[in-house]
């Protein structure tokens, strides 16, 4: 047996046995990583890709397409950002999109959150995937604790005006929570940089030739705000 | 040391990780806002003890006092990754209630210290009693702080139960009294240390009552005698 082998005083008592046992230890415990990761992998990516179908879906209703969302992807760079936009098309034209944008909450910590638009820029959706903010007070942006950010949907760049994009207390139109303030600010803050970033990338995300003129009053606005 | 009992009784009372060790605090405050949460974390760990004690016991024959940390190091946190790879790949529901706790096994000083303490002595089926007995202790604890900082916090009882255990655990699910403004502090960090301040408390208050019960009954017998 190798054990009774390993236990030979002689083995056992070198100085190379404590470091063999946990070379050995050490390769044998990659080695089992290694074989899981393999087993694991392609099941973890498809596990993923249903999680943001779903998430997809709570953004984009399903009417509006009709081919598979998450595979139809383009990169667009935005500044020194390079955002993942998914493509929700219906007989081959883009009917909406859909992507995710990041912005710090309450304590500098990210918040990822999810937008749908429309052709026309108006908004089908809004869900925040992830966050932490403080439980009871800022998690009021989860759609499972509070209709609150159903409070987006129908809106665009133009409904409120670019003045009314903040919360109440900033002289805004939507509504912030008691006792927090800077969740929901933030919130709308990322909300509306989406919408400006749909309308400043709209040919490329709605795969139309760049020939065709923005619509001009909507970027006019963008170069209004302060 | 054979005596199941007397281990079990260490597990859950005499010798509990958190109310007599005070090991785990980490990964104890960070999760038992809740008592579903708390009761999450719990098993997971179970499972990660109960097999790392018997994969260390079963090896301490081999393994050189020398560079037995280490390599009880490799190998918990070796569990703890495939834990996270497998429940990730193949029980996905489970892992998006349970997918922030896993990692934080590594860091929970009740592991090691079952590994160190225990099962690098005892047999191979002592130390997966022990495992479990102590794994058991542990979700007991976490589900006591859990509930309490739950119910003096939001006022519910095991919210989000159905998540984590399955639909037909919904009863679980309680309101304790409806449009509770919320008591803020108890969810966040400090309310763990407090209630588990007052919990630890409590536990000495009902041993020292027991050993002068003991005492008290001891006394007259002794009398006679003088």
């Amino acid at each position: 047996m190798i054990g009774d082998w390993l236990n030979k005083p002689e083995i056992r008592q070198s100085v190379g046995y404590p470091v063999a046992l946990l070379g050995g230890v050490a390769l044998l415990v990659s080695a089992v990583i290694g074989i899981a990761d393999a087993l694991t992998r392609a099941d973890i990516a498809q596990r993923q890709l249903e999680d943001l179908q779903a998430t997809l879906q709570q953004v984009v209703p399903t009417a509006y397409f009709d081919n598979d969302l998450v595979r139809d992807v383009v990169v667009v760079r935005d500044g020194e950002r390079a955002l993942r936009v998914y493509r929700a098309r219906r007989d081959g034209e883009v009917r909406a999109v859909s992507f995710q944008v990041s912005e710090p909450g309450y304590g500098n910590t990210a918040m990822r959150i999810v937008l749908g638009i429309d052709r026309a820029g108006e908004l089908l959706g809004v869900r925040v995937v992830s966050h932490s903010e403080t439980p009871g007070l800022g998690d009021k942006i989860e759609i499972q604790r509070s209709d609150w950010i159903r409070s987006f949907d129908g809106r665009s760049l133009t409904d409120p005006p670019p003045a009314g994009w903040a919360v109440k207390r900033d002289g805004g139109v939507f509504d912030q929570f008691t006792g927090a303030t800077i969740t929901p600010r933030a919130v709308v803050n990322a909300v509306r940089g989406g919408l400006e970033f749909f309308v400043a990338h709209r040919a490329e995300l709605l795969d139309e030739s760049p020939t065709q003129p923005a619509p001009r009053a909507e970027v006019g606005m963008r170069e209004s705000q302060p | 040391m054979n005596d199941y009992r007397g281990i079990f009784a260490d597990g859950l009372w005499r010798n509990n990780a958190v109310f007599a060790q005070m090991l785990a605090l980490c990964p104890l405050m960070a999760v038992t806002s809740s008592a579903t949460n708390g009761l999450g974390m719990g098993l997971a760990t179970t499972a990660v003890l109960l097999a790392a004690n018997v994969i260390i016991s079963s090896l301490r024959h081999l393994i050189a006092q020398e560079v037995r940390i280490p390599v009880f190091i490799l190998l918990i946190a070796a569990l703890v990754t495939l834990a996270d790879m497998v429940i990730n790949a193949w029980l996905h529901e489970l892992y998006k209630v349970l997918g922030l706790f896993i990692p934080l096994i590594v860091a929970n000083c009740a592991v090691l210290g079952r590994a160190e303490a225990f099962a690098s002595r005892q047999p191979v089926l002592a130390s997966a009693a022990d495992g479990l007995a102590m794994g058991l202790g542990l979700t007991l604890a976490m589900v006591v702080i859990g509930a309490c900082r739950e119910i003096l916090g939001s006022a519910t009882l095991f919210s989000q139960a159905s998540l984590l255990l399955g639909d037909g655990f919904a009863f679980l699910e309680t309101t304790l009294i409806q449009d509770y403004k919320g008591f803020l502090l108890m969810v966040l960090p400090p309310g763990g240390f407090l209630v588990l301040g007052f919990l630890l408390a409590g536990k000495r208050v009902l041993e020292q009552r027991r050993e002068r019960v003991k005492s008290a009954a001891a006394g007259p017998v002794d009398s006679p005698a003088h």
